[in-house]
């Protein structure tokens, strides 16, 4: 079985900002990490290997700036076999839309998945769009919010998908597009060896030129959305300040009368 | 070519088969739209033996009701749902089409996005018009809430977006509107799945889902075990509401991580939202900053989830809690 785990570097830190020119986040000079909800997919091919043995070859995918390696040799270390690194100026400013296209040509540049996962969504841009349009570009079976993949087996796979109100157990063809959640698993820490093998990968990187996808609709130009302004909302209220323990009783008077006063009692 | 497309579609939501209120919310945005912009408002529902609940959208909001009714329908799908919707909007051609941002939602419209290569905004807490431009205006949260953006969609049409659950209040059911209900037919192509439902497995949490709790009682680290948690539920049973919890309760296994509420669990946005022994990282604040109240009990004073309460309790809260749920039962 062939499995392409789609991944994306984040900034790690709480101070992302945002360019007010473009609308699109600054990514220079921010420290990055692995999208954390990818670990996820990552551990859940890892452990699909481990289960379905001999021939499966994991291939991890990332679009973005050329440090976006990190990324990439981060999922290396937890035991994925190879890398691919889609990055190019012209893919800068890209929305849902255009990322899904540039990763949907990356993973037909890399000979096609019986299995593509995702993270449910970024932290940053938190869209969850980018994973179920890549399979739908792709022509992939599409499933999405999967908290456990029950069997998949030649040519078909029962997935479990977490939603509203409990989980539904769901049968579908390969090839597919899993995007995972986090309850999926815990994922695993890598191995001083994984970290070791993960340096010595060459990690080939594809730009523009490498794909078939017009330049009219790749990065900015191709993004049919526009950020056309950005706010930092302060969310403060002035919540008014009970000590309990002057009095108990009054503490708990001061929660019922929030409770009458919103017709809650 | 974008004048060809008028007017504003929203996507109903069944479930069970039954339309679920949150089509409800989506009318009373689409309605704001629809009366700015001068056009009909539609609302799109697919399912099976759903027609005779078609008046409903009418009585809330809707023109016009586009419906097709199939036994293919009945559960939904991914591919079934968006190549289904993908026929009608190249038939009939929306300028706008919203969905809720639920788990179909947030499915079906990146996968039909794709397909009509437009652009799709995700998770939007405010939508409006820009009158001069007759152009979309979406507001979303980013960034675990640290950023809002106006994103706009010039070019490509439908202008498409999910909008976050209970980000709007539905309009109050007016039996005297009057509408027209159209049954629409698909091909059997897009009404065919290659996916087939195998069972559903309901959660066994106390009350509604957590995205349609009116009242959530949260509890994180400071709960000090996980047994003190039926503590939160009993409260919770008391108040008609569910159980949420911090990333660090789940990790612990305190609750489940359907409760885990935040940046990397769910962002809720119910009336009441009471947090117990949650310090307020950002990331947890990031899932529920926008509840209309919260009220928070916390040992330290200096916590940071007091700066988003409107009630700030210093205490204990197993002192506090049992002592509100005995004054409840009395
Ligand atoms: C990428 C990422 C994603 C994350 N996603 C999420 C997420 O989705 N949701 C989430 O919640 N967190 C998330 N976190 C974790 C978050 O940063 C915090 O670690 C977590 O929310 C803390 O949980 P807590 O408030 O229960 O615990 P703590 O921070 O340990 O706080 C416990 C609080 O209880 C109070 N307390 C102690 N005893 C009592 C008592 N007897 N009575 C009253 N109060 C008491 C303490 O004063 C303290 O304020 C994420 C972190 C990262 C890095
Ligand atoms: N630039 C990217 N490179 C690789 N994978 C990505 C990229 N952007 C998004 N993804 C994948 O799509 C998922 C959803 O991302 P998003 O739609 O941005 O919330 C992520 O968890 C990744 O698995």
């Amino acid at each position: 079985m062939r499995i392409g785990v789609l991944v994306k570097q984040v900034p790690a830190t709480e101070n992302v900002r945002i360019d007010e020119e473009t609308g699109t986040m600054v990514r220079e000079g921010v420290e990055a990490e692995l999208n954390p909800l990818d670990l996820h997919a990552v551990e859940e091919a890892v452990r699909l290997k481990d289960r379905l043995g001999e021939g499966t070859e994991i291939t991890v995918i990332s679009m973005g700036p050329p440090q976006a390696q990190k990324a990439v040799r981060a999922a290396i270390a937890m035991g994925c076999d190879r890398g691919l690194l889609l990055s190019d100026r012209r893919f800068a400013g890209s929305d849902t839309l255009a990322t899904a296209r540039t990763l949907a040509a990356g993973v037909q540049k890399a000979g096609g998945f019986d299995l593509l996962l995702s993270g449910e969504r970024a932290t940053d841009g938190e869209t969850g769009q980018v994973g179920p349009a890549v399979g739908q570009i792709l022509g992939l079976s599409v499933l999405t919010f999967v908290s456990a993949v029950e069997s998949a087996a030649k040519g078909s796979l029962v997935v479990r998908r977490a939603v509203e109100g409990g989980h539904e157990r769901v049968e579908a063809p390969l090839p597919a597009m899993l995007s995972v959640v986090k309850e999926i698993n815990t994922p695993r820490l890598c191995t001083l060896g994984g970290k070791i093998r993960a340096k010595k990968t060459e990690i080939p990187v594809l730009g523009a030129d490498d794909l078939p996808i017009p330049p009219e609709l790749l990065g900015l130009p191709g993004s049919p959305t526009k950020v056309v302004k950005v706010s930092y909302p302060q969310i403060t209220r002035s919540g008014k300040k009970v000590a309990a323990a002057d009095s108990l009783n009054g503490a708990v008077e001061e929660i019922l009368s929030v409770l009458r006063g919103r017709g809650i009692v | 070519m974008n004048e060809e497309y008028r007017g504003v579609w929203t996507l109903s939501e069944v479930r069970e088969g039954r339309i679920h209120p949150v089509s409800y919310e989506l009318l009373a945005w689409g309605r704001d739209l629809a009366d700015t912009l001068g056009v009909p408002l539609s609302a799109v529902l697919l399912g099976s033996g759903v027609t005779e609940q078609a008046p409903e959208l009418i009585v809330h909001g809707a023109d016009q009701v586009y419906v097709v009714d199939d036994p293919n329908l009945a559960h939904f799908k991914a591919d079934s749902f968006s190549k289904t919707l993908a026929e009608l909007v190249n038939r009939h051609r929306p300028e706008i089409f919203i969905a809720s941002a639920t788990s179909s939602g947030r499915t079906v419209m990146p996968v039909l996005y794709a397909d009509l290569e437009t652009g799709l905004t995700a998770d939007c807490t405010e939508l409006g018009i820009d009158t001069k431009e007759r152009l979309l205006l979406q507001t979303r949260p980013a960034i675990g809430g640290n950023v809002m953006a106006d994103i706009k969609t010039p070019l490509r049409r439908p202008q498409m977006c999910t909008v976050r659950p209970r980000s709007k209040k539905p309009l109050p059911p007016d039996r005297s509107r009057t509408g027209r209900i159209i049954a629409e037919k698909a091909v059997p192509g897009s009404l065919s799945s290659v996916m087939k439902l195998l069972e559903f497995l309901p959660e066994k949490n106390v009350g509604a889902p957590l995205q349609d709790a009116e009242v959530i009682v949260a509890g994180g680290k400071g709960m000090k075990k996980g047994a003190n948690f039926a503590l939160l539920e009993e409260l919770a049973g008391l108040l008609g509401g569910s159980v949420g919890a911090s990333r660090t309760a789940v990790d612990l296994n305190w609750a489940p991580y359907s409760s885990q509420v935040g940046l990397s669990g769910k962002s809720v946005t119910p009336k009441l939202y009471i947090a117990c022994g949650i310090s307020g990282a950002v990331q947890h604040l990031a899932g529920m900053s926008a509840a209309d109240t919260v009220i928070a009990v916390n040992t330290d004073p200096e916590a940071p989830i007091f700066r988003v309460a409107d009630l700030a309790i210093v205490g204990d809260v197993l002192e506090v809690i049992p002592a509100l749920i005995g004054r409840l039962k009395s």
